[in-house]
């Protein structure tokens, strides 16, 4: 182990392009923060992650987590269109479960989501959504590299791009 | 008194001309106009009030009330009832795209002078009344009646919902009065985007037609909040939203090409209730 790790930083003196690995390591997987909220009645929120390419273009689903197990008159996948943003951008045209896509909701925590690796070169802004049951809905945007990260102000925490 | 009783008859005479001739406004809410799935049901309030959206006056009455499916097929209209001051009825959005949901009148209004006596055609607004003489038609005008104005008035009052994915089926104009054509759907206004909508007369852009948009809430602000905007050449209706929530939205346009006999003037109105949510 030591030896190659001496060979890598070799390797990396000799190339100093690759002395910022950060810049140049392709963004491998997005970690999203559901936080702890302090209110009276709690209910996981349901939360929508995608792609979009900078210059327009045909957003991709990365995930959707939405109360799966919910059957009878008002189905778990009534409440997705409260996922405006993404439904409006390609959701509604999704058929739910999705497979890879879809799962059930989370509870307050840091997940990690590993980016497709089949994503075309360009240039790409990560979006992530959250919707709540009597609480609010939020939407928060990052570039997509390695490294972005930004931090929503009510329904969710850090969002942040990691290297491959 | 008597002199200061009848100037307040006279007063309140006038006063009450123009409020017949101003009608109130007839609006159709929905519940929501995006919808999820292929199991959710729309249910929409009808109602005549100045105010928007808030039933204080008439209900709007569902006699003439059609649903029309994604596919452009006839719909059902469900759990139908009419209150004292609105109506409300339930549709349930069974198959994907997008619903229309309407209301269509037409009429032939206005009014002739036999012996100097000046007569109307067609019903009073309101309920029947009992014992009242059957309504006059253009076929009761006399020979030899003078001052004879005829006008015919048509409107429709439509709103689009779409479950899941959004289609333009239920746009297919007809040709006949005024349409609405639009090329931003309906179901897709955001607050801070510019949507785009035309209107056809006679299945022909409408250029220049005067459109008012009022947002709904208005008892909640001081102002009617009101703008009276304009078609361009090609009819095109350029509508910013400056924030989200329900706004009405109201056309009106009177020409010279009435079709009813003796009609030398038509009207038409447009009515429709648009969603506008938050980006």
């Amino acid at each position: 182990m030591r030896p190659t790790a001496f060979l890598l930083l070799g390797g990396a003196i000799t190339a100093p392009a690759l002395l910022s690995p950060a810049v140049a390591a392709p963004p491998g997987a997005v970690t999203i923060t559901i936080p702890r909220l302090d209110v009276a009645e709690y209910h996981r929120p349901y939360v929508a992650v995608w792609l979009e390419p900078v210059g327009g273009g045909a957003p991709r689903t990365l995930a959707v987590w939405y109360d799966l197990k919910k059957r009878g008159n008002d189905p778990g996948t009534k409440w997705l269109a409260d996922l405006r943003a993404w439904w409006r951008k390609g959701g509604r045209s999704m058929t739910m479960p999705a497979d890879g896509v879809s799962g059930a909701t989370r509870t307050p925590g840091q997940y990690t989501i590993p980016l497709p690796a089949d994503v075309k070169p360009g240039q790409y802004v990560l979006n992530v959504e959250a919707a709540r049951e009597t609480g609010g809905r939020e939407l928060v945007s990052v570039p997509l590299t390695a490294g972005a990260r930004t931090t929503g102000k009510t329904e969710l925490g850090v969002v942040a791009i990691s290297a491959r | 008194m008597k002199p200061f009783v009848a100037r307040l008859m006279a007063a309140a005479a006038l006063l009450s001309i123009p409020a017949a001739l101003s009608a109130h406004r007839m609006w159709l809410l929905p519940s929501a106009t995006v919808f999820s799935g292929t199991d959710g049901w729309v249910t929409v309030d009808a109602a005549v009030s100045n105010d928007l959206f808030f039933f204080d006056h008439q209900p709007l009455r569902l006699d003439a009330m059609k649903v029309w499916q994604p596919d452009g097929s006839e719909g059902i209209l469900q759990n139908g009832a009419t209150g004292r001051y609105r109506s409300v009825f339930d549709v349930k959005l069974d198959k994907p795209g997008t619903w229309k949901i309407s209301t269509q009148m037409s009429a032939v209004m206005g009014s002739f002078k036999v012996d100097g006596v000046e007569k109307r055609l067609g019903g009073r607004r309101g309920p029947p009344q009992p014992n009242a003489p059957a309504p006059l038609t253009v076929a009761d005008i006399p020979a030899n009646a003078t001052d004879v104005k005829v006008t015919e008035v048509s409107g429709r009052n439509e709103i689009f919902v779409t479950a899941g994915a959004p289609t333009t089926t239920v746009f297919k104009p007809t040709g006949k009065g005024l349409e609405f054509a639009p090329i931003t759907h309906p179901d897709e206004l955001v607050a801070g985007e510019t949507a785009k909508f035309r209107f056809l007369v006679d299945g022909k852009p409408a250029a220049g037609l005067k459109v008012t948009v009022i947002p709904g809430g208005k008892r909640y602000r001081n102002d009617e909040g009101a703008r009276e905007l304009t078609t361009g050449a090609d009819g095109v209706l350029s509508v910013s939203w400056p924030t989200a929530g329900m706004y009405w939205l109201n056309a009106t346009l009177t020409d010279a090409k009435a079709t009813s006999p003796r009609a030398t003037e038509r009207r038409m109105s447009y009515v429709t209730t648009l969603e506008v949510l938050t980006p």
